[in-house]
């Protein structure tokens, strides 16, 4: 049986306009969470975000360059999620709260 | 008759038909699993397993479905509600989903993509969030407990499984489920004899890790009885509960499959590629084995004492030599003999798993994250090092 | 017609998710809710045909990544700050910062001259039946480099995350 085709009728402005949507939200939650754990995720948001807009600029142009790119923000996630949460484990067990405006020992 | 023809020809007739019956025959499958389960963990101990709901114990897994859906449906105080109300679906949900790309037969699957297998990993990998969820949301320490010890399982074992299955796609050269069956009908071999043997040793790991991955004996550390209660599960009752146990069974049906699949040729026969094999194995094989059956459900009819169970075992024996009968007509067996290969071989590997589960003590969570980090993983990087090198070295 | 109903639903699973990602109180609903924009963005790749990062979406993002995050969400104990503020003492020049980032972004959209294209840009032809060997021939190729570079860059991380681990023990 052939795959079912998915002919896109929905426009490539729409695909933009929609990660650049999620990437400003993700700027906002970056900007105002408190809580390092949301901030984290806020990141995700904004690469995932950019990855959607690769994804479809590659689409557009018919090359698979921009799933590469993507493929590697992916990792480049995956190596950061890592240590970030590494990190935040240990100024957990260091400082007994996650709230950015705290943790500010590096402050003059 | 033209509707007929119309509707049996469209190209959603398949899936659609499949999918419903996936859904609707899965819990009973699974009630079915569980009542071998017991059975066969029954004989290894020297016991008779459950023998009173229907003649040795046949009607048993209805009995239990009754159960569950009539017990009271218990959710905790303090839980957080709508997750622990959301969490047993995403299991199940993940679970039954990863059915559909699985092919049963040539042209038997609901969805033949090009990523087949990564989508049976990407389920698989989604279905863990059901358990982590679950032991969260019920707001107990056991729970919880069980939950953190499951996460950090599957995650580490899903590494060692996804380079598992590596090695094969390797061999097989696509991730098209039908395909890599395909495959191995061209190379006359099935994967897991491919590479003089070498192929093995995947195999094995892969053996290994799906045990893991399936929260198994003696991999079982998440529910272990004697330390956490019940595990992530220690809240949940009734229906609920019934939806984690059936995604349980899903997820071993579906590694089984997987395996079949990807190293023990699919819906092949054994020896596919030699013809004058075909009457013994499509016509032979089956027949032998539903008319023994069969004999055998009626040797035990003669001891049973009640007569209703007597009356009923007889039934089954008369049913099994009458489907040996069905199995022989030509058109007939032309269309069942690839499923039947198919499911065959899934339940020996389900059966080959109730045995480890009968044999191993369940092991210690360092010895459990040590096999998976220091045997496993490595072991799996080394196969599909000799793997690529032995099959380049083959094929030139 | 079936994949314009397609878009807005994952569109709205993104959106939605995204939204409640950065307002819910709980950490752990906050990680659920990332898991949803995370899945709608993924159904986003499968509408413009990329199966492959379809499948490692959902493998890498929400299969590791958020399962990370979970798991450390378990591990600290967030309730007590659940019930507190849940802005930064910044969020006033937070919310100038976003709100510019929101406007230059239209703004170039805008002089992209992408806002103004046609309403429906005409379907493009399928690049053939799965792009998996076409992405890995130009992995394997002609971003080599990167690629080694990258699993460099996973080892770094796995020493570094290890030596974290042992330093707090």
């Amino acid at each position: 049986m052939p795959p079912i085709p998915l002919p896109t009728a929905v426009p490539l402005t729409y695909y933009l306009i929609l990660s650049a949507i999620l990437f400003a939200l993700g700027v906002a939650g970056f900007l105002f969470r408190k809580s390092l754990i949301t901030v984290f995720m806020s990141i995700e948001l904004m690469l995932n975000a950019v990855n959607l807009t690769f994804v479809t600029f590659s689409y557009q142009h018919k090359q698979v360059d921009g799933h590469l790119f993507t493929f590697f923000v992916m990792v480049v996630a995956a190596a950061e999620a890592a240590v970030g949460l590494a990190i935040i484990l240990t100024v957990f067990k260091n400082r007994g709260t996650l709230a950015v405006d705290e943790i500010d020992s590096l402050k003059l | 008759m033209d509707m007929l023809q119309a509707i049996l020809a469209h190209p959603w007739f398949t899936p659609l038909l499949l999918t419903a019956l996936i859904i609707g025959l899965f819990p009973l499958v699974a009630g079915y699993i569980v009542l071998v389960e017991r059975k066969v963990l029954a004989d290894m101990q020297v016991r008779l397993g459950p023998m009173r709901v229907g003649p040795h114990g046949l009607l048993q897994p209805i009995a239990d479905a009754l159960k569950l859906l009539l017990k009271e449906d218990i959710i905790p105080e303090e839980s957080d509600k709508a997750l622990f109300w959301f969490a047993p679906v995403i299991s199940t949900f993940t679970a039954l989903s990863a059915f559909c790309v699985i092919p049963f037969a040539s042209g038997v699957y609901v969805a033949d993509v090009n990523v087949g297998l990564l989508v049976i990993s990407a389920m698989s990998s989604v279905g863990i969030l059901g358990i982590v969820l679950g032991g969260w949301a019920s707001n107990s320490h056991y729970s919880l407990l069980g939950a953190l010890r499951s996460a950090a399982q599957l995650v580490s074992y899903e590494v060692a499984l996804a380079l598992a299955l590596l090695s094969g796609v390797m061999a097989a050269g696509t991730l098209s489920m039908a395909g890599i069956v395909r495959a191995q009908q061209e190379r006359h071999i099935w994967f897991i004899f491919d590479n003089y043997g070498l192929m093995l040793i995947p195999f094995v790991v892969y053996v290994i890790s799906a045990v893991a991955e399936t929260n198994r004996a003696p991999f079982d550390l998440p529910e272990a009885e004697s330390e956490l209660v019940a595990g992530f599960h220690t809240e949940y009752s009734g229906f609920r509960w019934a939806l984690y146990f059936l995604a349980e069974y899903a997820n071993i049906f579906v590694v089984s499959a997987v395996a079949v699949t990807l190293f023990l040729g699919g819906w092949l026969r054994p020896f596919p590629n030699v013809s004058w094999l075909e009457l013994p194995f499509n016509y032979g094989f089956p027949a032998l084995l539903f008319l023994l059956i069969g004999l055998g459900s009626l040797r035990l009819a003669r001891k049973l004492t009640w007569r209703p169970h007597a009356i009923g075992m007889t039934g089954v024996g008369l049913f099994m030599i009458l489907l040996a009968g069905v199995v022989l007509i030509p058109p007939v067996n032309a269309v069942v003999s690839s499923p039947f290969w198919f499911l065959i071989k899934v339940g020996g590997f389900v059966y080959l798993m109730i045995w480890l589960r009968g044999t191993f003590p369940r092991f210690r969570y360092d010895q459990l994250m040590n096999i998976g980090w220091k045997i496993m993983i490595p072991v799996a990087l080394g196969a599909i090092l000799l793997n690529a090198i032995v099959g380049m070295l083959r094929i030139s | 017609m079936l994949d314009t109903i397609f878009f807005y639903v994952f569109a709205l699973l993104t959106i939605g998710g995204a939204i409640a990602t950065i307002t819910r109180r709980s950490a752990m609903h906050s990680a659920l809710s990332l898991i949803v924009s995370l899945l709608g963005v993924a159904g986003l790749y499968l509408l413009q045909k990329a199966e492959f990062l379809f499948a490692v979406q959902i493998v890498l993002y929400i299969g590791g990544i958020m399962v990370l995050f979970l798991f450390v969400i378990m591990l600290v104990n967030l309730d007590q700050a659940a019930k507190e503020r849940q802005f930064n003492r910044q969020w006033l020049l937070g919310l100038v910062a976003s709100v510019l980032v929101g406007a230059q972004m239209v703004w170039m959209l805008n002089s992209a001259g992408v806002l103004s294209l046609p309403a429906a840009v005409p379907a493009p032809a399928a690049t053939g039946p799965g792009n998996i060997e076409a992405l890995a021939d130009l992995l394997f190729r002609e971003y080599l480099l990167p690629f080694e570079v990258a699993s460099l860059l996973l080892l770094v991380a796995i020493v570094g995350s290890v030596m974290m681990a042992k330093k707090t023990s």
